[in-house]
């Protein structure tokens, strides 16, 4: 930034917002979208167009029209309501999976970047392994073993994303080691768990929070297959993959069951991408403006 | 090539592959459940279920199972399925060639429109066409494979009934799998591509040809690709990986008989020795490739050590 910095007055801040927006679409964009299906999902815990599991065989695969409004499926269930619905089992294995990568990567990054030696040659060798094992085959054999859910897609998302978030932590660690007050901090006596959780974390969230975005929108199409594969949520209850099996034994009846929920799986995923992305880039416009 | 750096990734391999079939087995091997008892149904006589037992090796102490199991992996048996009363490496070599023509199609038809598209939107940065291009790419990359197949489906063998829908009739049937896997894989190399080459095209040695007097195109092959190549390769081959277990649901999506498909019948009949083999073939595989990737790398780049 070339300007000098205004802090006071809402009036220049509001413009510097507007500013910011024009500069970075993607982040508005994917806050926008993020933002409705989190909406939508917290919407459809208290209201509903229909009972998204009321089936009524003389509506069955009906068209968008004003009592449904996107259609109905192959039951003659409300479209809508089961694409609102859907929503849960998404943000669901997402919030989970992002949390377990998180609780597990992020500290053992970080104590590899800090103490270095061995402990980091032995965890960065283990995490590489883990890093090239594809996420769809560790599902596969959560899927055999515990049968079919999502609990096999929770773990499996989460611990794909360990490695991940080890590296990112890891490397801030090892960045922010280097500086003057990390040394001020240790010759005054504080404890290396008091330095990690003070002082390198803080300096660490924003990398982590562009890859908590990607790793979100990864989990939700990692449902999707796995539901779409019958191995996720079983019917009755809706999820957008579990719709989309059902939807394929009538695509040449109608279009309409095949089509919303993969628009809703795209908006979501489509939503938490642009997000990352924008957040990416405006971390770095401020870290290059500072 | 540095010998340090080649020695850590083939150590590199192996371990990746030790872990993932320790994890391959103990999270089979360890579920709840008598598999003698579900192969022979509720009626066995108890004789005959320890007789089983014995003769799948179930009465032996885990590590001792892990340890045979492995065994029979370097003399080429990986077990007996349960569902196809066959032997698993006889099902997964059956299956082997339609997989490996899919990824190998698919990965071949991806690098070269990667490299196209990447090449034209770096020569083209910040035009409409370019940013359409973007957002197009962008847009890709949020698509779920599953749901770009079933589009085509509705639109190429249902609509227009030109292609089959599913199954396999010989190589129109791999078509549209094809396509859905080019489409999708293509969005993240395209971008690498384009950035890879934006990153050499500002650096000091390409301005310099430029005042040399080369021109554009020139300085864009010569001097341009070659470096930009570097990081494309490396997606590259996570590209493979990604592709791979891309496979594995777009024949679902498609019917088509190969190694995804017969995973899932292996995963709904519980039959472990069968996973097994899927799944430790799959992770040969793509470890097999990050690791081709990897001296390439090296050989592409006389810089590169590990350190």
């Amino acid at each position: 930034m070339t300007e000098p910095t205004q802090t006071s007055g809402s009036r220049v801040s509001f413009s510097r917002a507007v500013r910011g927006i024009r500069r970075n679409p993607s982040l508005l964009i994917g806050a926008f979208l993020v933002g409705l299906v989190g909406l939508c999902a917290l919407l459809s815990l208290v209201w509903l167009p229909a009972d998204p599991n009321a089936s009524a065989l003389l509506e069955r695969l009906k068209g968008p029209s004003l009592s449904h409004a996107l259609g109905t499926d192959s039951y003659g269930r409300d479209l809508l309501a089961r694409v609102l619905v859907g929503s849960h089992s998404a943000l669901e294995v997402g919030v989970i999976a992002l949390s377990l990568g998180l609780l597990l990567g992020v500290p053992l990054g970080m104590v590899a970047g800090y103490f270095g030696g061995w402990l980091d040659r032995v965890l960065t060798l283990l995490l590489e392994a883990l890093y090239a094992f594809p996420t769809l085959l560790l599902v596969l054999l959560l899927v055999t073993a515990w049968g079919a859910g999502l609990v096999p897609a929770m773990v499996a998302v989460g611990i794909s994303a360990v490695p991940v978030f080890a590296r990112i932590a890891r490397a801030g660690t090892l960045t922010v080691r280097q500086e003057a007050y990390l040394e001020a901090a240790r010759a005054l006596g504080a404890p290396s768990s008091r330095i990690l959780m003070r002082h390198i974390l803080p300096n660490i969230l924003g990398p982590l929070l562009v890859q908590s975005s990607f790793t979100l929108g990864a989990a939700i199409l990692i449902e999707g297959a796995l539901s779409y594969l019958g191995l996720g949520v079983q019917p009755p209850q809706a999820s957008w993959g579990n719709m989309l099996r059902e939807a394929q034994s009538y695509l040449s009846l109608s279009p309409y069951p095949t089509v919303f929920p993969g628009f809703a799986i795209v908006l979501s995923v489509l939503g938490f991408n642009l997000l990352g992305d924008g957040l990416r880039d405006a971390l770095d416009r401020k870290s290059r403006g500072n | 090539m540095n010998l340090a750096y080649l020695v850590n990734r083939l150590l590199g391999a192996a371990l990746t592959l030790f872990l993932a079939s320790l994890f391959t087995f103990f999270a089979l091997a360890l579920i709840p459940g008598d598999p003698a008892l579900s192969l022979l149904g509720m009626g066995a006589s108890p004789e005959a279920l320890e007789q089983l037992r014995i003769q799948l090796g179930l009465d032996l102490p885990p590590l001792e199972r892990y340890l045979r199991w492995m065994g029979g992996i370097f003399r080429g048996d990986l077990g007996q399925s349960m569902r196809y009363s066959e032997s698993v490496g006889k099902l997964l070599l059956e299956r082997i060639p339609l997989s490996l023509t899919l990824v190998g199609l698919s990965l071949t038809i991806t690098g070269i429109i990667s490299l196209g598209l990447g090449i034209w939107a770096a020569s083209r940065v910040g035009r409409i066409s370019e940013l359409l291009l973007r957002v197009v790419l962008t847009l890709f990359s949020a698509i779920p494979a599953f749901w770009l197949g079933l589009l085509f489906i509705l639109l190429f063998a249902v609509h227009w009934r030109v292609l089959p829908s599913s199954g396999f009739f010989g190589p129109s049937s791999l078509i549209l799998p094809t396509l859905t896997l080019v489409l999708i894989r293509s969005s993240l190399l395209t971008r690498t591509v384009r950035g890879s080459l934006l990153d050499v095209l500002s650096s000091d040695y390409v301005r310099t040809a430029r005042a040399k007097g080369l021109s554009r195109r020139r300085v864009l092959f010569k001097h341009g690709l070659r470096n930009a190549l570097i990081p494309v390769l490396t997606v590259l081959g996570l590209e493979f990986a990604e592709l791979l277990t891309g496979a594995v649901i777009v024949e679902n999506v498609f019917a088509l008989p190969g190694l995804g498909t017969l995973a899932l019948r292996a995963i709904e009949a519980r039959d472990v020795p069968l996973v097994q083999g899927v799944v430790l073939l799959l992770a040969v595989w793509v470890v097999g490739v990050n690791l081709t990737v990897d001296l390439l790398y090296g050989l592409a780049d006389p810089r590169i050590r590990y350190d």
